[in-house]
């Protein structure tokens, strides 16, 4: 295709990415910069009967005007990233030089916002991933060996957990696992503890977001999984067979090899996607309990205590750091595997 | 082969059986008890005395004299014109599929085509974008949008989602476009037809299959977004799910949260519906991106 027709071809999507996802990159940077405006203080003359005092008052109006003229506010160069909401330099300092032990340290460090929220993140991100290629696969062989008849209800079961949206789905949940619900009171029962609340704990609220994740992503591995099983290669099987493999050896040496290319793929998806955890907290209202980068920043924006664009900018900048480290290892492959078949 | 060789021994089929049935009750059974439930009272389906209260409506008949009961669905729909929601969630999500795939076709058919290394580079570009947390995106946006009244506007929010989902439909188009034989629109140019002719008079027919998988996809990922309309819409302008997450900040009070549940039953109906028409799409679309690499 000539350059000419590719670029006229090619032109609307690459406005349209370019002004909504490179542009707002930049921007997020740049507001990561800056920092609200201080209230402008005027000094007022308070007379009263006992005389005349000096005192400092917030003028309103010229506040405004400082807003209105400069709305990015001021400059703050990296002061952001470093305070202690972000990266908390002075905090985690001072927590090292003051630990008693290394687990002191890393519950000191976990208090502060931006680390408790990247623990989270990070600890949902791999164990999510993990659970959900492994659930994805045993359900595949599962719904494989099936008679064919029932096949096409149970993938029908199978994709609703995936296709909700994810606020409904964990919502869903939610309501279950309340005390009240049918399996929260269930439980509680089970264990005959009346004050026993998955809500209250943060370990069990951890692990119920976790079970909310794999619940979510599984019926995508499994959909994956199960079209690759129907390619796998007869004759090799057969020959498997002949050689006298057994049926857990056939799985091992035959089918999990040739299912390696679909593996990588739905880790690459799942990692992006689980990186940026952030419906489940807001439906099961996890938040004192397990925050996530993307929920920091949602939190920045439209929180109950205004808009603070300087500090979500920063978290901004520092998840999309996260993303690209988590990225490089794929994008070396592609690189490589591109690079080899052009040669 | 022999049907002998691939005979399980009953242990094993026990197991798959077991292990299926639990995975489909996993699935599944959420998805029932919510849809039952929202026809009860909250004192029935939050009943802390006897779950089975939820089964039998037993408060619900005290309340109300039937065992089901469409108070919630009256509540959330009319009370607190749920309805309004629904029509925006239609309009986004309507504009968003079309957009998107006009963009998509265009540029995924170019990808495709072009055999350059920057097509290359464009896609993985495009990977890396598709990567890109939602929200970091729109922390860039609210301060801008803010300063040129744009904000809370429903074109604002649909733009914004078809860029963002500009690089999903630009990978899955164009790997659809690669399953169609290059022959065809190539003799159409030696036809003397230009690029855009071919496509428009050889290609755009043949196109549907791919077309539609990939509309699936944009239209669950605009009615299904959270941080985007959440975020950028006003009040006025909500659509169905940050309705719903509003729901649940105000309405802690009695009788209300079953608002709640009716509105998730009746934004998740939809959803059934298209899996129940497009499952094989849907799974050919999840495929399709991963035996092709």
């Amino acid at each position: 295709m000539k350059n000419r027709t590719f670029f006229w071809f090619i032109l609307p999507s690459l406005i349209t990415m370019l002004l909504f996802i490179a542009l707002p990159i930049v921007s997020v940077f740049v507001q990561s910069l800056h920092i609200e405006h201080e209230a402008v203080l005027t000094e007022v003359e308070n007379c009263g009967p006992f005389g005349c005092t000096q005192e400092l008052q917030i003028n309103v109006e010229e506040t405004q005007k400082l807003k209105d003229e400069r709305p990015l506010g001021q400059f703050n160069g990296f002061g952001t990233y470093t305070n202690r909401n972000h990266l908390a330099f002075a905090e985690i300092s001072q927590a090292w030089q003051s630990r008693e032990g290394i687990g002191d340290f890393f519950s000191q460090a976990l208090n502060l916002p931006f680390y408790r929220a990247l623990a989270f993140t990070l600890a949902y991100t791999f164990v999510v991933t993990p659970l959900v290629l492994i659930l994805g696969f045993l359900i595949a062989l599962g719904v494989n060996s099936l008679p064919k008849r029932i096949k096409g209800p149970t993938i029908f079961i199978s994709l609703l957990p995936m296709i909700v949206t994810p606020l409904i789905g964990s919502l869903i949940l939610f309501w279950m696992i309340d005390a009240q619900g049918v399996l929260g009171a269930t439980l509680q029962n089970l264990f005959d503890d009346p004050s026993l609340s998955l809500k209250a704990s943060p370990t069990l609220t951890w692990i119920m977001l976790m079970v909310y994740g794999v619940w979510h992503s599984a019926p995508f591995a499994f959909i994956v999984f199960y079209a690759g099983l129907q390619t796998v290669p007869a004759d090799t099987m057969e020959a498997a067979m002949i050689d006298g493999a057994s049926r857990w050896e056939r799985t091992r040496y035959v089918v999990l090899p040739h299912l390696m290319p679909l593996t990588v793929f739905i880790t690459l998806i799942q990692l992006m996607d689980n990186f940026r955890v952030f419906e489940p907290i807001v439906g099961f209202s996890a938040q004192a309990s397990a925050t996530s980068l993307s929920w920091i920043i949602f939190n920045d924006l439209a929180g109950s205590e205004g808009q603070f664009f300087g500090s979500a900018g920063a978290t901004s900048v520092l998840t999309i750091l996260g993303v690209g480290i988590l990225l490089i290892p794929v994008l070396i492959r592609t690189w490589r595997d591109f690079n080899r078949k052009v040669v | 082969m022999s049907a002998i060789a691939h005979r399980r021994s009953p242990a094993l089929n026990v197991i798959i059986w077991g292990f299926v049935l639990l995975w489909i009750v996993a699935a599944g059974f959420p998805f029932l008890w919510t849809l039952w439930g929202s026809f009860k009272v909250q004192s029935d389906f939050f009943s802390k005395a006897d779950w089975t209260n939820a089964l039998y409506g037993v408060r619900t008949q005290i309340e109300t004299g039937g065992s089901f009961t469409g108070k919630g669905y009256f509540g959330a729909w009319v009370t607190n014109e749920f309805w309004v929601a629904a029509l925006n969630t239609g309009i986004v999500v309507v504009s968003v599929v079309v957009i998107s795939l006009t963009l998509g076709t265009l540029g995924g058919y170019a990808l495709a085509r072009s055999g350059k290394k920057y097509a290359f580079y464009l896609l993985m570009l495009a990977l890396v974008f598709r990567a890109m947390p939602h929200i970091t995106l729109v922390s860039g946006y609210l301060l801008p949008f803010f300063e040129w009244n744009l904000w809370g506007h429903l074109p604002t929010a649909i733009i914004v989602m078809v860029a963002i989902n500009q690089p999903f439909t630009l990978w899955m188009l164009h790997s659809f476009f690669l399953n169609i034989p290059k022959d065809l629109d190539e003799s159409a140019m030696v036809d003397g037809c230009t690029r855009f002719q071919a496509f428009r008079h050889v290609i755009v027919p043949v196109m549907w299959p791919g077309v539609i998988t990939t509309g699936l996809f944009s239209f669950l990922l605009a009615y299904n977004d959270f941080t985007v309309t959440a975020t950028l819409l006003s009040q006025a302008n909500q659509t169905m799910v940050p309705k719903i997450a509003s729901f649940l900040g105000t309405t802690q009070t009695e009788g209300n949260v079953m608002f709640a549940v009716a509105a998730v039953v009746s934004a998740t109906a939809p959803l059934f519906v298209l899996v129940l028409f497009f499952q094989r799409q849907i799974v050919s679309g999840l495929t399709a991106g991963a035996v092709k690499g």
